[in-house]
């Protein structure tokens, strides 16, 4: 179990290794009955009848995924509907799964009917026109059983794009005994305190209280996201907004900007083998990262078990805590499934039936989305050695009720964190001018919106 | 009578090519006039596809990430490509003169990286350059000296450069070696004859003797240099910062392409890097084919 944990854990963050794992357990030959789907009722929603005769017509449902194990999860949704046969694929992970998913959706052919996207990617698929709306076929029931801000995250002008998986609401790791060597034996409230205590860090121990990685897009975004900053937003149609340089944002990135010019904090590259070797050998006394960070680093940093706690992040106004997020996923059906009405149950049945939708969280190790998972005492009760018993997955599900609910992303979100590399990053790495920084990112986001023909509103 | 054994000779012979033709049309030329015809139309997110002519080239000329690619290649060709070529001049000479001992085993080990997958190499040079737990770092703070970035935003060209001498150096040094091996025997007797040294024959007999093998591994290398792809697409995972889109033009046409969702310019630029490409290894074969005709 632990050990399957942590293979989860890592193939979480972009290692690609469970190609072999995930593709062998696939295609059972059941005959393809391809035939197109009635579009709907009268009012364009998809009766029971309909429901019934999809779910009950044999049926293959191809379903590309990078999630390790997901076969267990179709085991069930297969067991549940007998007639329907589901072929699970691993095309890849980031780049890779999404051109693919991109070219196989434009060729009209070969694509597959469900897919895993990342929550910050919906929009970048929605405006190629590349997924299928669900709320004819009965999503929008599904709100209120969802995080707010996670079903936030799958909404635009009112259609559903997806069904939503996992989260990752930002929080803080951190070595309990390198802080209390440093003489800080609670971990900071405020970003007041944790510059504090990062001079303290400094000062009385060999550590860094964090890491700043420059090129973790992502994750400055949620920090941006935590601080109620509204860089991103589309209309749905041609318009976007981009102010990623408001003044909100400068006033965060100036505090991250004290730090990194006072040495306060290291700015490494993370996910490489100095990273690793950095948490391991006590380079850093902590990270401020997502929820699904917890099992992923009780793996990565085997060595220092049992010395590592959970909070959540500083906070700019301690009255209002608010938190962001980072990383995450969806399932979505593509237009080009000829059978959506089969592809939405699958969808929806292995992120909202409880079975399946728990086993997730225990198996795969996903932080949960649905509600009724994130308070089942299987998953919030957990006690964690690596973290000295402590229940994170309970901090963590508090903190997700602290995020921003109004939060969006560009519809082209891939190229603005390459982008951010080369302008935010670049400046994060040099230890130069953030703010300037911000404003590159700025200039060449407008610039590539123009290009795509998007109109730029400030 | 024979005019038509001619003709029949002249069918079959074109019989016998036919089947490269027919690969070559469908895999080669086939999606280079697709890509040119790519390379004529824009792909926006909003609005889609219009015909725009020539436009695309016209960006290029103006984008900077592409130049700035462009000068970055530039400067691997005027730098990293002599020193390469002229390590692998060297150890091949070094190998042919039979004064190394165990020179089977050093040319096996200098060829050895060639053989190294790309991957690979990339990964162990990640390792041998990190900045806090490196083996350069952890050699250097062993004998008291600070420990520099080799992967930090102004390094990372020449960490790739390096990369590069490192994995190429071997495989030119081959084609020199074997083109050294073919030069007639005689010509060293006459040359010892005339009292040449080592470094003499070296010099008036055997480079000028290979000098259609030099030129060779020089287009090789100038059409390898503009053509980088692996190491920054590999290093960047490391060096995400110092790794810019428009790194190297191929890796920015693949950028364009499945980052930036724009198809026809990436065709665009591919086809300038192929002129570019073209142009730059016409120009060297002329140049050194006019000095022999002067010499």
């Amino acid at each position: 179990m632990r050990h399957g944990a942590r293979k989860a854990a890592v193939a979480i963050t972009s290692i690609t290794t469970v190609v072999a794992m995930t593709l062998s357990g696939c295609s059972s030959d059941a005959d393809t009955g391809t035939t197109t789907e009635p579009t709907g009722s009268t009012d364009g929603r998809i009766t029971d009848e309909q429901r019934l005769e999809a779910l009950t017509t044999p049926t293959n449902l191809t379903f590309w995924t990078w999630v390790p194990g997901v076969e267990d999860q179709v085991a069930l949704f297969e067991a549940a509907y007998p007639a329907i046969s589901v072929t699970v694929e691993n095309v890849g992970q980031g780049l890779d799964h999404y051109s693919k998913v991109r070219t196989a959706s434009q060729a009209g052919s070969g694509a597959p009917d469900v897919v895993q996207l990342e929550q910050q990617f919906v929009t970048s698929f929605a405006v190629t026109g590349e997924l299928l709306d669900l709320t004819p076929y009965g999503a929008t029931d599904l709100a209120d059983d969802y995080v707010p801000w996670v079903w936030n995250q799958v909404v635009a002008n009112g259609q559903v794009l997806a069904i939503p998986q996992d989260s990752g609401p930002l929080g803080n790791l951190y070595r309990e005994d390198i802080l209390a060597a440093a003489g800080v034996t609670e971990p900071p409230a405020t970003w007041a305190d944790y510059k504090t205590a990062a001079e303290l860090v400094r000062a009385n121990t060999d550590s860094y209280i964090s890491n700043m990685a420059p090129g973790q897009g992502a994750g400055w975004v949620g920090l941006l996201w935590q601080a109620g900053v509204k860089p991103f937003g589309y209309d749905g149609g041609e318009g976007v907004t981009i102010n990623v340089n408001g003044a909100d944002a400068k006033e965060v990135v100036s505090y991250w900007q004290d730090l990194i010019q006072n040495d306060l904090v290291s700015v490494d590259a993370d996910f490489t083998d100095e990273w690793y070797q950095g948490l391991n050998q006590g380079k850093y006394a902590g990270w401020l990262t997502a929820a699904w960070a917890p099992v992923f680093l009780s793996g990565a940093a085997a060595d220092t078990s049992g010395l590592w706690r959970a909070a959540p992040l500083p906070q700019w106004d301690v009255n209002n805590p608010s938190s962001g997020n980072w990383g995450g996923s969806v399932n979505a059906v593509l237009k080009a499934s000829e059978n959506p009405i089969a592809a939405y149950e699958l969808a929806k049945w292995i992120n909202h039936a409880q079975e399946p939708a728990l086993l997730f969280a225990t198996q795969q190790n996903f932080f949960p989305t649905k509600i009724s998972v994130l308070e089942d005492p299987v998953f919030a009760a957990q006690e964690p050695e690596f973290y000295g018993g402590q229940r994170v997955n309970e901090v963590f599900a508090g903190i997700s009720e602290t995020v921003d609910t109004e939060w969006e992303w560009l519809p082209f979100m891939e190229f603005a964190y390459t982008s951010f590399n080369e302008t935010f990053g670049a400046a994060v790495a040099a230890k130069g001018d953030l703010s300037a920084g911000l404003d590159a990112w700025q200039a060449d986001l407008e610039e590539y919106a123009t290009q795509q023909g998007f109109t730029v509103n400030g | 009578m024979s005019k038509t054994i001619q003709r029949k000779q002249t069918l079959v012979a074109y019989g016998f090519i036919l089947p490269f033709f027919a690969v070559f049309a469908a895999m080669f030329v086939a999606p280079l006039a697709y890509s040119g015809y790519l390379s004529l139309y824009v792909n926006r997110l909003v609005g889609g596809v219009s015909f725009v002519g020539l436009e695309n080239y016209a960006r290029a000329f103006e984008d900077s990430r592409f130049l700035e690619g462009l000068g970055r290649t530039a400067l691997i060709l005027v730098t990293q490509v002599p020193i390469m070529l002229g390590l692998a001049l060297f150890f091949a000479l070094a190998l042919d003169s039979g004064r190394a001992r165990g020179s089977r085993t050093l040319r096996l080990l200098i060829f050895l990286p060639y053989a190294v997958p790309g991957v690979i190499a990339v990964l162990m040079w990640g390792y041998i350059y990190g900045q806090s737990f490196g083996l350069i770092a952890q050699i250097s703070s062993g004998v008291g000296l600070p420990s520099i970035n080799l992967l930090s935003d102004e390094l990372i060209l020449f960490a790739i450069m390096n990369i590069i001498t490192w994995a190429f150096v071997g495989y030119n040094m081959i084609v020199m070696y074997a083109a050294l091996k073919s030069i007639p025997g005689e010509l060293y007797e006459a040359a010892e004859i005339d009292g040449a040294g080592q470094w003499r024959l070296a010099w008036s007999v055997k480079i000028p003797m290979i000098r259609p093998a030099i030129l060779l591994t020089t287009i090789f290398s100038i059409i390898g240099s503009f053509q980088i792809f692996n190491e920054p697409k590999l290093l960047v995972e490391i060096a995400p910062t110092g790794i810019t889109q428009g790194f190297t033009p191929n890796y920015y046409a693949f950028n364009l392409a499945f980052v930036n969702q724009d198809v026809s310019y990436a065709a665009a630029i591919a086809f300038l890097l192929g002129f570019v490409i073209m142009i730059v290894s016409y120009v060297v074969q002329l140049s050194t084919q006019s000095r022999r005709f002067q010499s």
